[in-house]
């Protein structure tokens, strides 16, 4: 091994320099008390259970959807069978994007990136011969999210599931998409009265269910430093809790179903000490900017989810490794969820095989590696405290500098979010380039001869399933229902009328996503980006 | 010799622009005239914008598994506007068996995850039409 040059620099993949050595000198401002508490003990940084991992495992939840309702349906029977504990569903970006199949930006779409769902008939197929009423379900959709839930809750309803007891999570972030993502539809403040009504209607009717799950993970995929991960996802999280009290609710009524989701990228330590500052930093701003009472509402819940903006095409096998060590990160940071890569992502959505893979990684580590045994292994670490401490620090400064705009949404508006992200994902692009960082197969290591793995190929049958379903659908339903419920959703979004149970109607009355998300688009508008690079 | 200009576009519903963001801030940092045309561009916007930009160069930024329905359009739309040489390359998530599809099409320069900046800075260099003398620095063209 050639040593390594004199002048290399010493920093995380987020490009934060870090010392040789850490010493009781690095922690000496840290009061236990204060600033860790035992797990299970405000501020939380060692965890929210007193026993970790010893009461219950996390949640080994893999995201997965691809072509129609039936072969979704079918890969979901598979990963339960396998050893899933929980369903999380990936839909195709029409359904994303509130669009039917047959509008003309779905064409070439649909079923490729994840599961078209159109209408209620979709849903129904998509979980058939699933009991919804005894497991969760997570499902990542945000602009039609209330749309998709109200699907989900009819078709629990129809399975004999009673809503009071029902639990999942909608993803339903849209400041996340606004950053980061750019899956939005509508304006900033008419999409956050969509959230907002869905915290109110499931405090009453869902009470179990998480109405949101504030999102990292896409701000770090789209390019962001782990520190602008932390900061903007729980400058995210203050802004939605800010406008559901502006909204008139009470803060510990709504805020313990708000939970998060984050990404568990390569440096190793840096994320276990994101995890760790993001525990943190939430139970302080809860009870000190919002008075929270409730420690439900203090206690960070996540999901993490492994860097599929690590995985390399070249040599896709070495991507087990990277996702493996990836994994281990969010479980050594007290993850209560987690989906792992298949080693194929960056390439196509996972084969039932890598998938299978994917997942027994996870459960290698739960069964075979012990670290389940101890409860935040690292606490007391000089390097892992120091580094919780500087990330919390580096995100306190971004809320000051948020607030100072006059909160999130007027801080996107001005693109401030999007410009910091863009700039840190050209800067590790400069890195890569030079050589200054190394990915393995990539620009170093590079194999001559790869041998290609066979990958899933998604064809445009799906497309053409769905288009005939559509259309059938349209000729059987009781048009006049449709056409009345879609009026009184225009009307109560017009108004200041919970969206909710005026979308459930739409739903039992068979209304497509594109119909239900085309009549708020009619009161509402659409939201254009200024595209900036 | 004046600067090459290249529309870069993501084309379909999807809004994962880091690819696209990156590729035309270093394609400016190559001396390259770059317009971005932000997200959702359907095939005609983005012929249109090229037309309109006066582009020697279209950069499509494609992940979603639309290209087989994107690329082609594209190119047809080119031929029926008679912009024979304005050069299309495309980055993203491309399968295997698409490549020999899209070099039928005429679209050679395909970047697929891990590319080199410069790699793609090069073909385009060595591929986009010559912009000839009477191009003058103001940057009107003849």
């Amino acid at each position: 091994m050639p040593p390594v040059a004199a002048d290399r620099s010493f920093t995380t993949v987020s490009g934060r320099p870090v010392d040789e050595l850490y010493t009781d000198e690095s922690t000496a401002s840290l009061d236990y008390a204060r600033d860790l508490g035992d797990p299970g003990q405000f501020p939380y940084t060692r965890g929210i259970h007193p026993t970790g991992y010893r009461g219950r495992l996390w949640t080994m939840r893999q995201f997965a959807g691809f072509g129609t309702p039936e072969d979704t349906n079918e890969r979901y029977k598979r990963l339960l069978k396998a050893g899933g504990t929980g369903l999380s569903v990936a839909f195709d970006l029409p359904t994303l994007m509130g669009r039917d199949p047959d509008h003309e930006l779905s064409r070439g779409e649909v079923g490729k990136c994840g599961v078209n769902v159109t209408s209620l008939a979709d849903m129904e197929t998509l979980f058939e011969g699933i009991d919804l009423g005894q497991l969760t379900t997570s499902m990542t959709i945000n602009s039609p999210a209330s749309m998709i839930f109200a699907m989900y809750l009819v078709v629990a309803e129809k399975q004999g599931a009673d809503w009071h007891t029902l639990s999942g999570t909608i993803q339903n972030d849209i400041l996340k998409e606004f950053i980061a993502q750019k899956e939005f539809i509508y304006p900033p403040r008419e999409s956050m009265r969509l959230i907002t009504d869905v915290f109110a209607f499931c405090t009453e009717h869902v009470p179990r269910w998480n109405t949101i799950s504030v999102s990292g993970y896409h701000i770090r995929e789209a390019g962001a430093t782990a520190a602008q991960e932390l900061a903007f996802t729980l400058r995210d999280g203050i802004e939605y809790v800010q406008y559901g009290i502006d909204a008139g609710m009470d803060v510990d009524a709504f805020a313990p179903r708000i939970s998060f989701f984050f990404n568990s990228h390569s440096d190793f330590f840096e994320e276990i000490a994101k995890f760790r500052a993001a525990r943190r930093i939430w139970s302080r701003v809860m009870q000190d900017r919002f008075g929270a009472r409730n420690p439900r509402s203090w206690q960070l819940r996540f999901h993490a989810q492994t860097a599929g903006v690590s995985l390399t095409a070249q040599q896709p096998y070495n991507n087990v490794v990277r996702t493996a060590l990836q994994a281990m990160a969010a479980v050594l940071g007290g993850t209560q969820s987690l989906h792992t890569n298949a080693l194929d992502e960056a390439l196509a959505l996972p084969t039932a095989e890598s998938a299978t893979l994917a997942l027994r990684t996870q459960q290698i580590i739960a069964h075979e590696s012990g670290v389940v045994n101890v409860v935040d292994p690292f606490g007391g670490s000089y390097f892992v405290e120091r580094l919780t401490s500087d990330l919390e620090a580096e995100a306190l400064e971004y809320f000051a500098r948020i607030d100072g705009m006059g909160g999130m949404v007027e801080a996107i508006e001005r693109g401030y979010p999007q410009r910091e992200i863009a700039e840190s994902a050209y800067r590790f692009q400069q890195a890569v380039e030079t050589r200054e960082r190394i990915i393995v197969g990539v620009n170093d290591f590079v194999a001559e001869d790869e041998p290609p793995v066979g990958i899933l190929y998604i064809d445009e049958s799906a497309g053409e399933k769905q288009l005939a379903k559509l259309d059938t659908l349209r000729r059987q339903r009781d048009q006049t229902r449709v056409t009345s419920a879609l009026d009184a959703l225009r009307r109560g979004a017009a108004g200041a009328d919970n969206t909710m149970p005026l979308l459930l109607d739409a739903v039992r009355a068979y209304a497509t996503v594109g119909e239900m998300c085309d009549a708020l688009r009619d009161v509402w508008g659409e939201y254009v980006e200024d595209a900036v690079i | 010799m004046a600067a090459v200009r290249v529309v870069i576009a993501k084309p379909g519903l999807d809004g994962h622009d880091r690819g696209a963001k990156v590729i035309a801030r270093a394609l400016r940092d190559a001396g390259m005239e770059v317009i971005y045309t932000g997200l959702r561009q359907t095939p005609e916007q983005i012929v249109s914008a090229a037309l309109q930009e006066d582009a020697d160069v279209i950069g499509l930024s494609i992940l979603s598994g639309a290209h087989m329905h994107i690329c082609p359009r594209i190119v047809e739309l080119l031929r029926e506007r008679r912009m024979h040489d304005v050069l299309v390359v495309v980055g993203g998530i491309i399968p295997d068996v698409d490549i020999p599809k899209l070099n039928a099409l005429g679209i050679t320069g395909i970047f697929l995850p891990g590319t080199p900046m410069q790699t793609i800075v090069e073909f385009i260099m060595g591929h986009a039409r010559a912009r000839t003398s009477l191009t003058d620095s103001t940057g009107a063209n003849q």
